[in-house]
């Protein structure tokens, strides 16, 4: 009953934050308000049995990424977006119906999946999650930090100023 | 009483609209990134949620796997925009038409 009113509770703050993410035209607040539905996705998955990767949700986006991202606003100024509608008054329209689009046609697909499947009681604890990550997943787990690392020397590469 | 899967799976799909409308409507290249990782994420809660129904563990290593690409993803976005940044004095997506021709 608890966990029922927190996940409405949550998916309407996230859904309201998400529309300011995306709709306000100061970048600073996008990327706070970002913040904030990326917490109530975080609130999610600890309501879905994901305790492992709420942490993380946590960690990596709030503590990471949107740092980064606010990094970079402050860097370049926080530069207002210029005034909408001077040169692409079709662009907003054709947006909106299209991600209108998107969001009758995944809900629809989505909400009449049915999974045959009885629900376990499998618990995404670190442990369990660990013992899959070096167990089956091991190749794709050192992949990743190929990845990461290559993704670091890109970076490196693009922002680096020619002597 | 726990909340049905549907519940979560339509606040992904809002989630992910939203996120699709600020890729395709804003013009400044970091609220087109923000609009991305907001997308991954609902894409990543699907995951979790549909994963909970099958009752295995295997959708949150892909999300942990997701997760590891968005940062990397992110972070070579951004260097992008601050390259870009650079070379143009701004970050409207509209004035980069420099691979036009």
């Amino acid at each position: 009953m608890m966990g029922t009113a927190v996940f409405y509770l949550v998916a309407v703050v996230g859904v309201v934050s998400a529309l300011v993410a995306v709709s306000h035209k100061n970048p600073v607040v996008n990327v706070l308000s970002l913040v904030v539905t990326l917490f109530c996705i975080a609130v999610s998955y600890a309501l879905l049995g994901a305790e492992f990767l709420a942490a993380a949700q946590i960690l990596v986006y709030a503590g990471a990424i949107l740092v980064l991202f606010l990094f970079v606003v402050m860097l370049l100024g926080a530069p207002e977006e210029p005034p909408v509608g001077e040169r692409r008054p079709f662009q907003r329209v054709a947006g909106l119906a299209l991600a209108g689009i998107a969001a009758a046609g995944s809900i629809a697909v989505l909400a009449g999946i049915r999974v045959a499947a009885p629900a376990g009681a499998a618990q995404g604890t670190a442990e369990a999650l660990g013992r899959l990550l070096v167990g089956p997943y091991l190749f794709a787990f050192e992949f990743i930090s190929v990845l990461l690392l290559a993704a670091m020397v890109g970076a490196l590469m693009l922002v680096k100023r020619k002597h | 009483m726990t909340v049905p899967t549907t519940h979560f799976v339509i606040f992904a799909a809002l989630l992910f609209a939203i996120g699709a409308a600020g890729v395709l409507v804003r013009r400044s290249g970091i609220s087109i990134l923000l609009g991305i990782e907001l997308m991954l994420n609902a894409a990543n809660l699907a995951l979790v949620a549909f994963g909970r129904q099958h009752g295995q563990l295997d959708a949150q290593v892909f999300v942990f796997f997701v997760m590891a690409v968005a940062a990397a993803e992110v972070a070579v976005g951004l260097a992008l925009l601050v390259a870009i940044f650079r070379k143009q004095r701004s970050i409207d997506v509209d004035r980069l038409n420099v691979m036009r021709w």
